[in-house]
């Protein structure tokens, strides 16, 4: 050892002052980098799972059924998006503790426990969903569910069980970047790039029922009540106190812009191929990858489906575990993967529970993937309207955040987006409820 | 027997039988009597709110409170920061459990009737914190007061003596109103208050910190996670900080002080007494992955000539700390390192038998930027307890002991396995 230190040394003798010279020179840089990258993850992770398997397809149907018309509203739900995220990170940061623990304190046991049993439930309609899409991307590999399923929810329980946050966290951060897969499907599809970017800003508005359902739908895929106790425990979990907020925040606006990034290409994806080509009554993402072969090639489909996996297995690994963490964490009970099974029992039935129960349901035979993603989606929107109220009533307590509450520009803005959401998301439960009367409820 | 929740929401009534408003709070007034309901809270809807004294309840019963004066002679209501409210500054909030070692949530209180001639006094037995106490919460004012009392009977019960909850309040204001003490938390390991503080927010981390002794919130410290010890020193007032670090070994206070920001250590370093300072900047120098970074600079070194007596004397007529008296450190006439002598070997010797005969072989010590890899390596191959770090004259400088290795590869082995 030592020798090979003075063979290096006596061979390069400045090595060390060039070294060092560079490490101070780049000091500033590098400490706020660490400072970044010590807090990233939770709100970069939590918006790209929203892109998940209902999500996807909600997409891929929009930009055949409408092309690019719809782009615009990318801007807004981009602001949407980051306007909740950031109530959340905030509370998360300022106060240390969950989501769910803060309602308890603040509104009391009873509405929490509402709360709690609602979120299971809607929650168990999502992981059916995410299953539901591993079934059906591997279908387009020729892979039977009845393969595909079980081992996707056997990868999804022991990735938990046997990982620290910090692993799994690095996990997801990587699937967060097979994302990628539908940039380049996006890219091989060859689209009118300018007129995408054209379509983004200038909006372009139909006054139609179809048109309008559409766009509900986009917005109520995007935003899912569930992501915001994930981000908030996400940031309680890495220790981000009130000094970090900064880096915080710009986890959030990164994780909310870089969601609607992917969403711009899937949409442009479908609208340059299927769209163009009037190939516009798809129902779902499978579909939308099946339909690209002819049009994009083999790789486009190939990637699209791949993307689908990717998506639908990251969230069906978050989401058990955040509901069951958030549901112990609010009534009370001992909770999280540094537990032992004997010290946390109720922790683990809850999370096992809805892993084989979600993947279970799917792997019913004639199971119609059409009626678990409505369900899940009117539970979605049944819940939602509860948890956003809860979090702009405890953003806006001063005696909680002090001087990080919110300003009345803000509250305005949050209540605005609140309403805005919630008003979307019943039109779409009761689209989804009563499908004669509205018209079919697009992807789903 | 009576739970809180049983008793908030039921109707008061005067001496005559008249009706006086609702039971809304209940007041504890630790300043006088730690566990005693000391007033009690009567709402009446767009009057103002009366108070009812605990001499001024006759009797009470689920949904019903009688009290033994007229309406007239009770006060009205005004917020008092010395009472401790149950509804609002207990229930749903989380305490810790200093007899479990750990922080719960409060699902109900039992409070234990006391009858004094003519009255009723109420005194918190019990915090519930299990399956007994959400049950009741969940079904209150949907079934009867005696429908819930006999489900509860089939429940497990999960709770803990009132003796041994430790309230969380971060306002240190009011933490003096309420005769809040940490004195309880002081009593614990400090491993077991480490795991303790991970559970809580950040502000009320730093109010028991801020609470202990320099003693206790160093030793505590030690075992918290790097990060979060640099959280809670970071937001301590600068004095106090530099007290707590003076409490420390050496070495963990170098490791510490490292992970702050180069002017929040500067300063830190320069409140302490200068002697710790110079150990704690010497030991900062070495980069976290060498033997410098992993020794401490407190040990014992002894001429080789002297014998195992003189040692011996020299050790209690000193002011040593047990902590170091791992092993005895040798040197020869010229401040060279000799040998170690392991504290058995020097307790079975006989008197007047020399140190450098007692030594053990072979002789090693490592310069302080060896690498860990190399510290470890020594350690297995050896069984060491302890090792010697000497510079590069051949002194002694530093001891690692095998607690520090073990602490780096729990570390090392945390991110691997688990």
């Amino acid at each position: 050892m030592a020798m090979d230190r003075e063979k290096i040394t006596s061979r390069t003798p400045d090595w060390r002052d060039r070294v060092n010279k560079w490490r101070q020179r780049t000091r500033g840089a590098r400490r706020r980098l660490a400072l970044f990258m010590a807090v990233v993850g939770p709100g970069f992770i939590t918006s790209n799972v929203d892109n998940d398997a209902g999500g996807i397809s909600t997409y891929s149907v929009v930009g055949a059924t409408y092309g690019y018309a719809l782009l615009w509203s990318l801007i807004p739900m981009t602001i949407a998006l980051y306007v909740t995220e950031e109530m959340c990170a905030r509370l998360g940061v300022v106060t240390g503790k969950g989501l769910s623990d803060l309602i308890r304190e603040e509104f009391g046991f009873r509405p929490t426990f509402f709360v709690m049993v609602t979120g299971f439930l809607v929650d168990l309609g999502n992981v059916v969903a995410e299953f539901a899409g591993v079934a059906a991307s591997m279908e387009i590999f020729h892979v039977s569910k009845y393969i595909a399923v079980p081992i996707a929810a056997f990868v999804v329980w022991i990735l938990v069980l046997r990982g620290t946050y910090r692993q799994v966290e690095k996990i997801f951060l990587i699937a967060c970047l097979f994302y990628v897969a539908y940039i380049i499907s996006a890219v091989l599809a060859r689209p009118d790039w300018l007129l995408a970017a054209k379509s983004v800003v200038i909006p372009s508005f139909q006054l139609n029922a179809s048109y309008l359902l559409m766009l509900t739908a986009l917005v109520g895929t995007t935003i899912a009540p569930w992501q915001f106790f994930y981000l908030q425990a996400g940031f309680v979990e890495k220790r981000v106190g009130p000094r970090q907020y900064p880096q915080a925040r710009a986890d959030v606006l990164v994780g909310s812009i870089s969601c609607m990034v992917i969403v711009f290409f899937i949409i442009v994806c479908t609208g340059a191929t299927l769209f163009v080509s009037g190939h516009r009554n798809i129902t779902d993402a499978k579909q939308a990858a099946e339909a690209l072969v002819p049009l994009a090639g083999r790789g486009a489909s190939i990637l699209f489906a791949f993307g689908l996996l990717n998506a639908s297995l990251f969230a069906a690994s978050i989401l058990p575990l955040s509901t069951a963490h958030v549901i112990c964490e609010g009534l009370g009970f001992e909770g999280g993967i540094d537990h032992k099974f004997r010290e946390a029992p109720i922790f683990y039935w809850l999370y096992t529970i809805l892993i084989v129960v979600g993947g279970g349901l799917v792997l019913i035979p004639g199971a119609s993937y059409l009626k678990i993603l409505v369900f899940s989606q009117v539970a979605n929107g049944v819940w939602l309207p509860i948890v956003l109220i809860f979090i702009v009533l405890l953003a806006s307590r001063r005696d909680l955040m002090g001087e990080y509450v919110n300003s009345t520009t803000f509250s305005v803005i949050a209540w605005v987006t609140c309403v805005v959401m919630i008003v979307l998301t019943i039109v779409l439960v009761l689209a989804a409820l009563f499908p004669g009367r509205f018209g079919s409820v697009p992807g789903l | 027997m009576l739970h809180a929740t049983e008793l908030l929401g039921s109707i008061a009534y005067d001496a005559q039988g008249n009706f006086v408003g609702r039971v809304r709070e209940l007041f504890i007034e630790p300043a006088d009597q730690p566990n005693r309901v000391a007033r009690y809270l009567l709402g009446r809807g767009k009057y103002q709110p009366l108070v009812a004294r605990y001499d001024q309840v006759g009797s009470v019963a689920p949904g019903t409170m009688r009290l033994n004066v007229s309406e007239k002679a009770l006060e009205e209501y005004r917020a008092n920061e010395g009472w401790l409210a149950v509804q609002k500054d207990l229930l749903d909030q989380q305490i810790i459990d200093t007899g479990g070692r750990k922080v719960v949530r409060v699902n109900d209180l039992d409070l234990a009737e006391h009858h004094l001639n003519g009255s009723v006094e109420l005194r918190v037995s019990l915090a519930d914190v299990g399956l007994t106490g959400a049950v009741g919460r969940l079904l209150q004012g949907i079934a009867s007061y005696a429908f819930i009392r006999r489900v509860q009977g089939k429940l497990p019960t999960s709770t803990i003596p009132w003796e041994f909850v430790n309230l969380i309040e971060p306002d240190p204001l009011r933490r003096i109103k309420l005769r809040v003490s940490h004195q309880k938390l002081a009593h614990l390991h400090p491993a077991d208050l480490a795991d303790i503080l991970e559970d809580l927010s950040s502000e009320e981390r730093q109010s028991i910190i801020d609470s202990l002794d320099e003693e206790s919130a160093a030793e505590t410290l030690a075992e918290l996670d790097a990060r979060l010890r640099q959280q809670i020193v970071e937001k301590l007032d600068p004095e106090k900080a530099a007290d707590i670090i003076e409490e420390m070994q050496p070495d963990q206070a170098a490791d510490l002080l490292a992970t702050l920001s180069p002017e929040t250590s500067q300063e830190l370093l320069e409140e302490m007494p200068q002697f710790e300072a110079r150990d704690v900047r010497g030991l900062m120098q070495f980069g976290e992955n060498t033997a410098g970074g992993m020794m401490n600079t407190h040990f014992i070194v002894v001429a080789e000539s002297a014998t195992r007596e003189e040692v011996i004397e020299w050790i209690r007529s000193n002011d040593v700390d047990a902590d170091q008296l791992d092993a005895v450190f040798l040197t020869d006439s010229s401040a060279k390192f000799a040998g170690v002598v392991p504290m058995g070997r020097l307790l079975l010797a006989d008197a007047g038998q020399a140190m450098a005969s007692l030594k053990s072989e072979p002789l090693l010590s490592l310069l302080p930027d060896a690498h860990v890899r190399d510290v470890f390596e020594l350690f297995d191959k050896y069984n060491l307890r302890v090792l010697t770090v000497a510079d590069d004259n051949g002194s002694p400088i530093g001891a690692i002991t095998v607690d520090d290795v073990v602490t780096r590869l729990t570390v090392k082995a945390r991110y691997k396995f688990k």
